[in-house]
């Protein structure tokens, strides 16, 4: 149990890292994307866009510490 | 083939980034207690890495393409931003900057304070060091080897990539006979981070269903506009710290 908790923990760091609220708003936007592709909206522009603005609203609470 | 050229650039940058760090612990290890043990434990944690390799590449590769952009680019997504994340972070002084040189002091005053572990020939403290610092900088590099390579179909462009970086790093670490202090770690990894980020939202989105302006090339319309958020972020951070303080920053 105790090496199966150490594996998860290591995955959960590798891969969300730090902060799991970048994880789960691009998990999101990756969503919203899918919803509005098949929709029938075009949003190859919501990605780049969202990304960045998650990018800056972590880095900026970061710096609010 | 440009893809191929920048599939290849990233997974070459991305590897030699990780192999500087091995090195830099590889090399203090070596040199306070003996090459032996050390270099059983670089290709233990070597095997290891490979084995992933060909266990994961051509696994993935049976997923179907859409099923798998989607989950490689959402992968790449938290993985590439998180990188990203303390590279700006870095790059604005709000985190110390990765530094070889004091990371070979630390590593090597560690091996040195570090009491005897040698059992059946082997010194089990070299070995250990050697294995666990190769295969986690290592499996940042099987995870880029294989997303990257399972995403485009090109594993083996990948492996080269990733092992070429190797190389390099290798022949300088033994020309120079140090830690590679020289190379921009810092930059490079901001490079990457920005490369990871734009693959992820490429594959991420043409798996959500996302038909990308101009196809294939539309990845270096977005490695540009991550690059320059990035730059502008980074730049900006800085400037509010300077502001915030001054004296600190001034020395």
């Amino acid at each position: 149990m105790k090496y199966l908790r150490s594996f998860g923990r290591f995955w959960w760091d590798f891969v969300v890292g730090d902060d799991w609220r970048v994880a789960a708003a691009l998990a999101g936007a990756l969503t919203l994307t899918w919803l509005l592709e098949h929709e029938g909206v075009s949003a190859w522009w919501l990605l780049p866009l969202a990304v960045a603005a998650i990018l800056a609203g972590s880095v900026w609470s970061e710096t609010q510490r | 083939m440009s893809s191929d050229v920048i599939l290849f650039f990233a997974t070459f940058l991305a590897s030699g980034v990780e192999a500087v760090e091995a090195l830099t612990i590889v090399l203090a290890v070596g040199v306070v207690r003996g090459w032996r043990s050390t270099l059983v434990g670089v290709g233990a944690a070597s095997l290891v890495l490979v084995a992933v390799i060909a266990a994961l590449g051509p696994a993935l590769q049976n997923i179907p393409i859409g099923t798998l952009r989607f989950v490689v680019g959402a992968l790449l997504l938290a993985f590439g931003v998180q990188w990203l994340r303390k590279a700006v972070l870095r790059a604005s002084g709000y985190k110390p900057l990765h530094d070889e040189a004091e990371a070979f002091l630390r590593e090597r005053e560690e091996a040195r304070s570090a009491g005897g572990a040698e059992k059946a020939g082997m010194d089990w403290y070299s070995f250990t060091v050697a294995f666990k610092g190769v295969l986690l900088e290592g499996l940042e590099v099987a995870f880029i080897v294989v997303t990257f390579g399972a995403t485009k179909g090109r594993l083996g462009l990948a492996t080269a990539a990733a092992a070429a970086a190797a190389v390099v790093v290798i022949v300088a670490g033994v020309v120079v006979r140090g830690p590679l202090e020289r190379v921009p770690e810092n930059t490079l990894k901001f490079a990457v981070g920005i490369m990871l980020t734009s693959f992820g939202i490429f594959w991420g989105g043409e798996g959500a269903g996302v038909d990308w302006p101009g196809g294939d090339v539309a990845i270096l319309g977005i490695i540009g506009f991550i690059g320059l958020v990035s730059l502008a972020l980074a730049r900006a951070l800085r400037r509010r710290r300077v502001a915030l303080r001054p004296a600190e920053v001034g020395g």
